[in-house]
């Protein structure tokens, strides 16, 4: 169902504009509210489901949702804010842009593998130097 | 309503409402809360020998998927109803935000759609912690690179 449910959340974003940096830097700029109503409008739909859908029909249990908020991951929003304000593209955004064609928008895909390829270098740095225990993600 | 919303509040709504859709159907079939930049660094582990991207093996064959519907769907869209689209905004604004926001979300084990969607859709006051960052961050950011150009 990734395929399929990634289509549809990759409509969506298309539909909604999302998937161009005008529109978002628009809503960060306080010109156009839109993004609040795409975000609203999704978080409506898969609050039930996340809450009470016990079962999925392909896996035994749903998987824990496990984020944590501390100094270090909340720096890595504020990085991330950072990016978001000066490119006006976020991760889904990106690929879903490269969709419909937008293709200036690789360089900022590139731009992501590139940080994702430095944190993962760093933050494996940082683990071995002192003995702290390593959590991957499993979401995101 | 025509101040805040210019462009009308029914692309929005009915955008938001199939994120929702796609969100859900991954839960309800696979059980699994679908965030978009974990692929970045799980989809690295195919082209590195790195000990760090081969953590997330077992994830990048449903993130890289998920990746692939995310273009195909926002491709449909384009050639259905939709028009292409060819962004104005300079290309080292999206090459340096971009390499922020992939140190950044990944650090963040997290973006818009993780911490956002998914994590205000779990309830997670972590995950709201992160959104209120990460938006307030982008809005200061926003509104002054925008004032500086």
């Amino acid at each position: 169902m990734f395929l399929a449910g990634g289509a549809i959340f990759g409509f969506g974003l298309a539909l909604s504009g999302m998937s161009r940096p005008e529109i978002v830097l628009s809503f960060l700029r306080f010109d156009d509210l839109g993004l609040l109503l795409v975000m609203g409008g999704a978080v409506l739909v898969a609050l039930p489901f996340y809450h009470f859908w016990k079962r999925p029909l392909l896996a035994d249990s749903p998987q824990p949702f496990a984020a944590a908020a501390n100094r270090r991951t909340l720096a890595g929003s504020v990085i991330f804010g950072l990016g978001w304000g000066i490119a006006g593209v976020c991760p889904g955004a990106a690929i879903a842009s490269l969709g419909t064609g937008n293709y200036p928008i690789a360089l900022a895909i590139i731009g992501m593998f590139a940080g994702a390829y430095a944190q993962g270098r760093i933050s494996l740095l940082q683990e071995s130097a002192p003995a702290k225990s390593p959590t991957p993600s499993t979401h995101g | 309503m025509d101040e805040y919303f210019p462009r009308g509040i029914w692309p929005y709504l009915t955008g938001g409402l199939l994120v929702g859709v796609g969100v859900t159907l991954i839960f309800v079939f696979n059980g699994v809360r679908a965030g978009a930049s974990g692929v970045f660094t799980a989809a690295l582990g195919y082209l590195s020998k790195h000990p760090y991207f081969d953590r997330f093996r077992g994830e990048r064959t449903w993130r890289t998927l998920f990746s692939v519907g995310l273009l195909l769907g926002a491709a449909v869209f384009t050639v259905s109803i939709g028009e292409r689209f060819v962004t104005e905004v300079a290309p080292w604004r999206l090459a340096l935000g971009g390499f922020l926001v992939g140190v950044g979300t990944r650090t963040a084990r997290g973006c818009t759609s993780g911490h956002g969607i998914c994590g205000l859709s779990s309830m997670s006051s972590a995950s709201l912690a992160h959104v209120i960052t990460f938006m307030a961050v982008a809005i200061l950011t926003a509104n002054v690179v925008g004032r500086m150009l």
